[in-house]
C-alpha cells in the first residue's frame, strides 16, 4: 500500500499478484513461515499484504480444528491493498488446516499436502470420515500430496535430532518449496535461522538443510505434476529505503518519534492482553530513546501510573485492546478532567466481553467517542494501515501535548499484526512540536493552574517547580484557578471549556483518497478496511462507475469540511467490521443518509464484498 | 536521586487559603495538623513535595497542603503515585488513603505498591467505615458494626491493615492514632525509611463510629492499652503512676507473644523483648496480637529497608539503554532494508 502502482506490469506473463496461504496446527510454525516468506517477498520487490489469523489457544490440542493457524500472502507486481479475497496457493500441514482453509481457495487454486499427516488419528480429529486424497472432493483444485513429514526427517537426518524435533523443522521445508515457487532468495532467511539459533548451531543447521531440501524437491518435481515455478516482477515503486512493518512496531516506532517531537520522555505503562502486548514488548527495548515501560498489575493501574507520570512532566501512554479499555474508563475521565496529556492506544479486537481475542474488528468507536461517563469528550485518531499507524502515533502525541488532554489511538488485530512494506521516513523531514512547561509566575501574580491558551489548553505545571503548588483532581474545578467547586454556572462554564477545545482541534481538512469531491457514490471508511476500499473501490472505477473513496483518520473531532464534501455525492456507503458504528456518527453530526455496511465475522473485508456493495448502491 | 536540599519553614508555609470541610471534630484535622507540624521539623520543601489520594474522607487531603497535590480515583492513587514517582524519583510522596479507599477497592494497588517498594510515605487513615458515602461497614470494620448496609451488625470478616501490609512485602510499618502525640515520630520515622513506608493511622469518625478506638485510645488508662515500640527498647507498657510494670515476652513453647510482669524494673529477668524492627516474625506477631489481653502495638513495628522500585528501574534503564545510541533515523530504519534505486521513469521525487 505504502509503494506506488505502477501503470501496467512490467511482465506481460507474469502473474500481477499471487495470493499464498501457509495454514497448519498451530504448533506448526505458520506464522514463522509467513514471516520468513513476507521478507523474502518484500527483498525480492513486491508490493504486498499479509494476514495472519491464529487461534486464541497458545497450543491449542494438536491436530484439532480450532487449533488450526493460517498466514495469507499477497504479493504482485501492481499495488497490493489486501491479504487477498481467495488464496491461489493454500499450504495444508494437516487435514484440519485443509478442511479450515479449503473453502476460501480460488477454483483452480493449488494445495501442497503433507500426507504425512493424514492419519486416520489426524483424519478423525479434523472430521473427516474418508480421507479427502481418496475420494473426488478435491477434484476442482490442484493437489499436490506428498510426504513432508518424511522428506524431512530425511533432510535433517545428518544432525542426528530425535524424530520429533526433526519435524519441527516441516515448516522450514514448506518455506523451502515456497521460495523455490517464486524464485526467491534463501540467503537471508538461513541468515536468520543463524542468528535466531546463534547459541543452538545444531539447529539453525539442521532448519538450513530443511530449507534446502524442500528448495531441491521444488526443482527436482517440477518437470512433471502441477508444481510450477511462477516469477512475479517486483512493482516499480519510488525511489527510496524500503523496509517491512507491521502495525504494532508501526505505533511503537510513532511514539518514540512523537515523544522526540515533542521534547518529552516517554512513559508506557501496559498490561498484557491481546493483540496489544506487541507494543509493550517493542517499547521495552527502546529505553536508550528515554523510554521507561511499566507493567502494571491492571489495567486500571497501567493508566493511572500513565497520568501520574503525565502529572509530574513526562509523555504518558498507555495500550490496551477493547476489555482492557473498558476498564480504564474512569481514569480516562480523571485525564479529561484534569486535563493532562495522554495517549491511549486501542488495539480492537472482537467483542463485547473477551470476545474474539485474536481477531479484528472495529466495535470500539462507540467508546472511543462517547464510551465515558459524564461529559468527557476525547480526541480519536483511527490508523488505516501499518504504515499509516506510523503518522497516527505522532498525530496522537502532538494533540495530547499541544491541547493538555487524553488522546484515543484507534488500531485494530488486524493492522496490528500485518505487515506491508515502508518508505522509511526521514525523521529530519518531521514538525517538531516543543513541550512547553510552566516554569514560574510573577511575585503579585495568583497561580492559574486552569486559564486557558488560546487553544483553550491549561498550563502544564510539573511538581517540583519552585512556587508553583497547586492541587488537581478529579472533582469539578473552578475556572482560572482550579479550586475545588461545585458551583453550576462554574460546572455550566467549565463542561463548555472542555467541549469546546476538542472541537477546536486543528484537524486537517478531509481529502478523497481516491475519486472525486464530488458524484453519485461516496465510500466511507476509517480503520484498517482501507485496502479493501481501495482496491475495491478502484476495481470499480475501472468499471466506470462513478465511486470515490473517502477515509477519516480523525474520527473526533471529524474534519471541518467533512459535512459539506458527504452532502456533494447522491450516496455514502459506509463500510465497517461492526454494526455501524461511524455511520451513525455521521449521521449524527451531518445529518446525512449513510449507509451501512457491516460485518462482524472476526475478518476483514473481502474486495469481492465490497465490489458487489458498491455496484448493488449505483444499480 | 539527588539529596534532598533541607529548607526552613513554619507550620504556616504548609496550609493552604482552602476552608477545610471535614466534619468538626473529625480525627483528621489532627492528622493534619501533626504532618503540618512534622514536615517543617524534617526541613520538606513544599515545591518538592506532592500529596496524592484516593477518594473518601480523608482523600480531601491533598487540598489542604499548600504543597502539589492530587486527589485522584477510588483506590488507584498508589498507580498514579506509582507512575510520579518513575517520572520523577527526587519528589518526596506522601500517599492518603483510607480504609475502603486503600483496602476494598484499591487493595490490589496497594498490594502492589507494596511489594515493589515504591519510595513514599503511604498513611492509611483507618476509622473502620465508610464516612463520605455516609456510614456503611468497611473492611476493617469489626464484625457485628451496624451500619445502613449491615442493619442488624455486619458479619463478614475484617482485615487487619498492617498484617496485609506485611504480606504484601511491605518493609515499613508504623502505627499511630490521630491524636496521639506520638505520631509525628512515626511519620518522621516513615519519612527517613527508603522505601514504601506503610502507616495505619486510627482516625476517630466522631459522626459514623464515634470512638470506636476509645478502648485503647482513650488517655485515661492508656499506659495500660498502649505499647509504644521502640527499637532497641524492652517492650513495656503499664500505668505510668505505677511504672512500667508490665512487659511483652515470648512464650517459646507456644511460640507466641505473652504479658509478663515487670518486678522492680527489672525486665530482663522477666524475659521482656527488646524491639528489633527489622525482625518479620515479631513484628508479625505484635500486629496481630488480640487487643484485650493484649494492648495495642504502637509506633515502629518494622523497619528494615530494601532497595527502591524506581532504583530498579532506573538501573534497568541504564543498562537496557548502555552502548545503544538513541538515533531515530537509524531506529526507523532497522533490520532488513532494500533500496529502490532511482530510473528514467521515476525520477525521485
Amino acid at each position: 500500500m505504502a509503494t506506488q502502482a505502477a501503470d501496467k506490469p512490467v511482465n506481460e506473463t507474469a502473474p500481477e499478484a499471487v495470493v499464498v496461504r501457509f495454514a497448519g496446527d498451530s504448533g506448526d510454525g505458520m506464522q514463522l513461515t509467513g514471516g520468513q516468506f513476507t521478507l523474502s517477498t518484500a527483498l525480492a520487490g513486491n508490493d504486498l499484504a499479509t494476514f495472519p489469523d491464529f487461534p486464541a489457544e497458545i497450543r491449542a490440542p494438536q491436530g484439532t480444528l480450532f487449533g488450526v493457524s493460517a498466514f495469507q500472502i499477497n504479493f504482485g507486481s501492481r499495488e497490493i491493498n489486501t491479504a487477498g479475497d481467495a488464496p491461489d496457493v493454500l499450504v495444508a500441514m494437516n487435514p484440519a488446516a485443509l478442511k479450515v482453509n479449503l473453502e476460501s481457495l480460488k477454483p483452480g487454486g493449488l494445495i501442497i499436502i503433507d500426507t504425512g499427516e493424514f492419519s486416520k488419528r489426524n483424519l478423525d480429529k479434523a472430521k473427516y470420515d474418508i480421507s479427502p486424497l481418496e475420494d473426488d472432493s478435491l477434484a476442482k483444485w490442484e493437489v499436490l500430496a506428498f510426504d513432508i513429514s518424511a522428506l524431512t526427517i530425511e533432510a535433517v537426518k545428518p544432525f542426528g535430532l530425535g524424530n520429533k524435533d526433526a519435524l519441527r523443522s516441516k515448516n522450514m521445508w514448506t518455506l523451502g518449496l515456497a521460495l523455490w515457487m517464486f524464485d526467491r532468495e534463501r540467503a537471508p532467511i538461513e541468515e536468520w535461522l543463524k542468528s535466531k539459533f546463534k547459541s543452538k548451531p545444531e539447529i539453525a543447521d539442521a532448519n538450513i538443510a530443511a530449507l534446502n531440501a524442500g528448495h531441491a524437491y521444488g526443482e527436482t518435481a517440477e518437470l512433471s505434476g502441477p508444481l510450477k515455478q511462477l516469477h512475479v516482477d517486483p512493482i516499480e515503486s519510488k525511489p527510496g529505503l524500503y523496509r517491512t512493518i507491521n502495525g504494532a512496531e508501526a505505533i511503537s516506532l510513532g511514539l518514540v518519534a512523537g515523544a522526540q517531537l515533542a521534547e518529552l520522555p516517554m512513559f508506557f505503562g501496559g498490561y498484557p492482553i491481546t493483540p496489544a502486548s506487541a507494543i509493550l514488548h517493542h517499547l521495552a527495548r527502546l529505553k536508550e530513546f528515554g523510554v521507561t515501560t511499566f507493567q502494571a498489575e491492571d489495567e486500571i493501574a497501567a493508566i493511572c501510573a500513565s497520568i501520574g507520570a503525565s502529572y509530574a512532566g513526562q509523555l504518558g501512554v498507555t495500550s490496551s485492546s477493547g476489555p482492557g479499555i473498558a476498564l480504564k474508563t474512569e481514569a480516562m475521565g480523571l485525564a479529561i478532567m484534569t486535563e493532562l496529556p495522554l495517549v491511549i492506544v486501542n488495539s480492537q479486537r472482537g467483542g463485547p466481553s473477551t470476545g474474539l481475542p485474536t481477531k479484528t474488528e472495529q466495535s470500539d468507536l462507540y467508546q472511543a467517542v462517547y464510551g465515558r461517563n459524564g461529559d468527557a469528550p476525547m480526541p480519536v485518531v483511527s490508523c488505516s494501515s501499518p504504515g499509516d499507524a506510523f503518522e497516527c502515533a505522532i498525530e496522537a502525541c502532538r494533540i495530547a501535548t499541544q491541547y493538555m488532554t487524553p488522546v484515543m489511538l484507534l488500531t485494530d488485530g488486524y493492522i496490528a499484526n500485518a505487515s506491508e512494506p515502508w518508505p522509511v521516513p526521514d525523521p529530519s523531514t518531521f514538525t517538531p512540536f516543543p513541550t512547553k512547561f510552566m516554569e514560574g509566575k510573577g511575585a503579585d501574580e495568583e497561580l492559574l493552574p486552569y486559564k486557558r491558551d488560546a487553544k483553550g489548553a491549561r498550563p502544564w505545571i510539573k511538581p517540583g517547580t519552585p512556587d508553583l503548588m497547586h492541587r488537581i483532581g478529579g472533582i469539578e474545578k473552578a475556572v482560572d484557578s482550579g479550586h475545588i467547586d461545585y458551583g453550576s454556572e462554574n460546572h455550566q462554564v467549565m463542561t463548555d471549556a472542555r467541549m469546546n477545545k476538542v472541537l477546536g482541534i486543528d484537524v486537517p481538512d478531509q481529502e478523497v483518497s481516491l475519486g472525486e469531491a464530488s458524484g453519485k457514490l461516496a465510500v466511507v471508511g476509517w480503520g484498517s478496511t482501507f485496502g479493501p476500499i481501495r482496491r475495491a473501490v478502484d476495481n470499480a472505477r475501472g468499471k466506470g462507475l462513478d465511486v470515490s473513496h473517502i477515509h477519516v483518520r480523525h474520527i473526533w473531532p471529524l474534519p471541518g469540511n467533512l459535512g459539506d464534501l458527504l452532502k456533494s455525492y447522491d450516496k455514502i456507503l459506509v463500510p465497517e467490521m461492526n454494526t455501524g458504528q461511524f455511520k451513525t456518527v455521521l449521521r449524527d453530526q451531518f445529518l446525512v443518509d449513510a449507509q451501512p455496511l457491516t460485518k462482524t465475522s472476526g475478518q476483514p473485508f473481502t474486495i469481492a464484498e465490497l465490489e458487489a456493495a458498491i455496484e448493488g448502491a449505483l444499480a | 536521586m539527588n539529596a534532598p536540599v533541607k529548607i526552613e519553614t513554619t507550620l504556616k508555609d504548609w496550609e493552604t487559603d482552602q476552608e477545610v470541610r471535614w466534619c468538626p471534630g473529625c480525627g483528621d484535622y489532627a492528622i493534619l495538623k501533626a504532618v503540618q507540624r512534622t514536615l517543617p521539623q524534617l526541613g520538606c520543601d513544599p515545591s518538592n513535595t506532592v500529596f496524592i489520594s484516593g477518594i473518601g474522607c480523608s482523600s480531601r487531603f491533598p487540598y489542604y497542603m499548600e504543597t502539589y497535590g492530587f486527589h485522584t480515583i477510588h483506590g488507584r492513587a498508589p498507580a498514579v503515585a506509582t507512575g510520579v514517582k518513575l517520572a520523577n524519583p527526587d519528589l518526596d510522596v506522601w500517599l492518603v488513603t483510607g480504609d475502603g479507599d486503600g483496602l476494598s477497592i484499591g487493595g490490589n494497588h496497594m498490594m502492589h505498591v507494596l511489594r515493589r517498594n515504591v519510595n513514599m510515605q503511604i498513611m492509611l487513615f483507618n476509622n473502620e467505615i465508610y464516612g463520605l458515602t455516609k456510614g456503611q461497614s468497611s473492611p476493617t470494620s469489626r464484625i457485628g458494626t451496624k451500619s445502613p448496609s449491615t442493619p442488624i451488625g455486619s458479619y463478614d470478616r475484617p482485615v487487619n491493615p498492617c498484617a496485609f501490609a506485611l504480606g504484601a512485602g511491605a518493609r515499613f510499618i508504623g502505627r499511630g492514632f490521630d491524636v496521639s502525640k506520638n505520631l509525628p515520630d512515626v511519620l518522621k520515622a516513615s519519612h527517613a525509611h527508603q522505601g514504601a513506608a506503610f502507616i495505619e493511622i486510627f482516625q476517630n469518625c466522631i459522626v459514623y463510629n464515634k470512638d470506636v478506638f476509645e478502648d485503647f485510645a482513650a488517655p485515661k488508662g492508656a499506659g495500660d492499652r498502649q505499647l509504644w515500640l521502640e527499637h532497641g527498647e524492652p517492650m513495656l507498657f503499664g500505668d505510668p503512676k505505677v511504672g512500667m510494670d508490665k512487659g511483652i515476652a515470648l512464650d517459646r513453647d507456644a511460640l507466641a507473644l505473652k504479658v509478663v510482669e515487670v518486678v522492680d524494673g527489672d525486665w530482663e529477668a522477666a524475659g521482656v523483648l527488646v524491639h528489633d524492627a527489622t525482625n518479620r516474625s515479631v513484628c508479625h506477631m505484635l500486629i496481630e496480637m488480640p487487643f484485650g489481653p493484649f494492648p495495642m502495638a504502637l509506633g515502629v513495628l518494622y523497619d528494615d529497608p530494601r532497595p527502591t522500585f524506581e532504583s530498579a528501574v532506573v538501573e534497568e534503564r541504564a543498562k537496557s539503554s548502555a552502548g545503544k545510541e538513541a538515533n531515530l533515523a537509524k531506529l526507523l530504519a532497522k533490520g532488513q532494508t532494500w533500496t529502490v534505486e532511482a530510473d528514467e521513469g521515476h525520477p525521485t521525487d
